[in-house]
């Protein structure tokens, strides 16, 4: 679905690239979890995706165009909830009545629904610049997920939604999720999301760490206390004793530790990607 | 980290379906809610909750009927049954073992334990 080959780009060519010959595919039915440092270009990548960003060289494919030439095709087809946004002072209804008509499926039922699972009610004549952050957040992702997009990207979704909207958030991606779309999630806040990923991708300032499915890193990694004999990846101390990322054997399967996983590939990247490419 | 945290979620969504078919909550050759509605209902990607449909199908604990979903297999209990008793003795009663050695019981007082815990 997506193809970015080759991309190099930099805001200030000073200060180096930010991106240089990094290459992704990302494939529809998959909800990506994407995850970086501060810094290593999370958002940047995004915005490249998006045709908000032109790189200085390589392309990002949608369905084999070009984002940056920002067809009505692909722009009707891809929405972007970025971290921060400011919203009109519109009422929502007006908001909808202005921006709906660019999204051809998009459902007014849908969205209804979706403020629902929010608990934003069914006020469409509320005004979007009286809402707070988080209010704010939810309405506008209702919209995103009410446009049917088939490429919704959204960076740090969770940041600022409070608990019970954190569970509501993940209730509204794994309702709307089908095989012919694809989400992509940036986040640094890995315990909201790790249940509804099919897929992990960690870049670090243009390498691509890790991009694997979840299936995947559950057959080949354990999660787990260690054991005498034990070779682990990577160590975390705990109140229970020491937690490592430890190869799977035997058949061995725990539950993914995202947070586990992230700093295992960046304190030692040669031996995830040793251990993610042996073939099964 | 508990025994059951530390298992990969399609497994512990696999004991979820079990434990209600157990209880009764599932009954056999009752339908199975489809993985769509499953994975919105326990916020679960729908991809690990077909995983563990696949898991629970080769095990024998569901079936499915083409363009209908998946029920429950009639002797679905017993087969969850034996399947949990070979998983806590292979996991569980091993470390439960390990403790008892490591503080001293003897078979004799574990015995004794026991029958007082079933007596109770």
């Amino acid at each position: 679905m997506f193809t970015i080959s080759n991309l190099t780009f930099s805001y200030n060519k000073r200060y180096g690239d930010l991106f240089h010959d990094f290459s992704l595919e990302l494939n529809a039915g998959n909800v990506y979890g994407l995850l970086g440092k501060n810094g290593a270009g999370k958002s940047t990548l995004i915005y490249l995706m998006t045709g908000l960003l032109t790189p200085a060289s390589g392309e990002v494919l949608m369905d084999g165009e070009n984002v940056r030439k920002r067809l009505p095709k692909t722009m009707s087809d891809l929405f972007l909830v970025p971290e921060e946004f400011d919203l009109p002072r519109l009422t929502l209804k007006k908001y909808v009545s202005i921006n709906a008509p660019f999204y051809p499926r998009f459902s007014m039922e849908d969205m209804q629904r979706y403020l629902d699972i929010f608990e934003m009610g069914g006020d469409l004549h509320v005004k979007l610049h009286a809402l707070s952050m988080g209010q704010r957040k939810k309405v506008f992702m209702a919209f995103a997920f009410a446009t049917n997009t088939r490429v919704l990207i959204m960076d740090e979704p969770t940041n600022g939604l409070d608990i019970p909207s954190k569970s509501q958030f993940r209730k509204l991606v794994t309702t709307c999720m089908s095989d012919d779309k694809m989400m992509l999630i940036s986040t640094h806040q890995v315990r909201d999301i790790s249940d509804i990923l099919d897929h992990v991708t960690i870049i670090d300032q243009s390498r691509v760490l890790l991009n694997t499915g979840m299936a995947d890193v559950t057959s080949r990694l354990a999660f787990r206390p260690l054991r005498e004999g034990d070779q682990p990846i990577f160590v975390l101390q705990s109140p229970y004793g020491p937690l490592g990322a430890v190869p799977a054997h035997d058949g061995e399967e725990t539950k993914v530790d995202l947070e586990m996983l992230f700093n295992a590939t960046l304190q030692n990247p040669e031996a995830i990607n040793q251990l993610f490419t042996t073939q099964k | 980290m508990n025994f059951k945290d530390n298992k990969a979620i399609y497994l512990q969504i696999a004991d979820r379906i079990g434990d209600q078919i157990l209880s009764g909550a599932l009954i056999p050759d009752g339908k199975v809610p489809s993985v769509r509605e499953l994975a919105a209902e326990i916020e679960v990607n729908a991809n690990t909750v077909a995983r563990t449909y696949d898991h629970l199908q080769q095990s024998g604990v569901i079936y499915t009927k083409r363009g209908l979903g998946y029920f429950v297999d009639p002797d679905a209990k017993e087969k969850i049954v034996t399947s949990r008793r070979n998983q806590l003795m292979q996991g569980e009663m091993d470390y439960f073992l390990g403790q008892l050695k490591a503080v001293g019981i003897t078979p004799a007082e574990l015995q004794q334990l026991y029958q007082d815990y079933l007596d109770k």
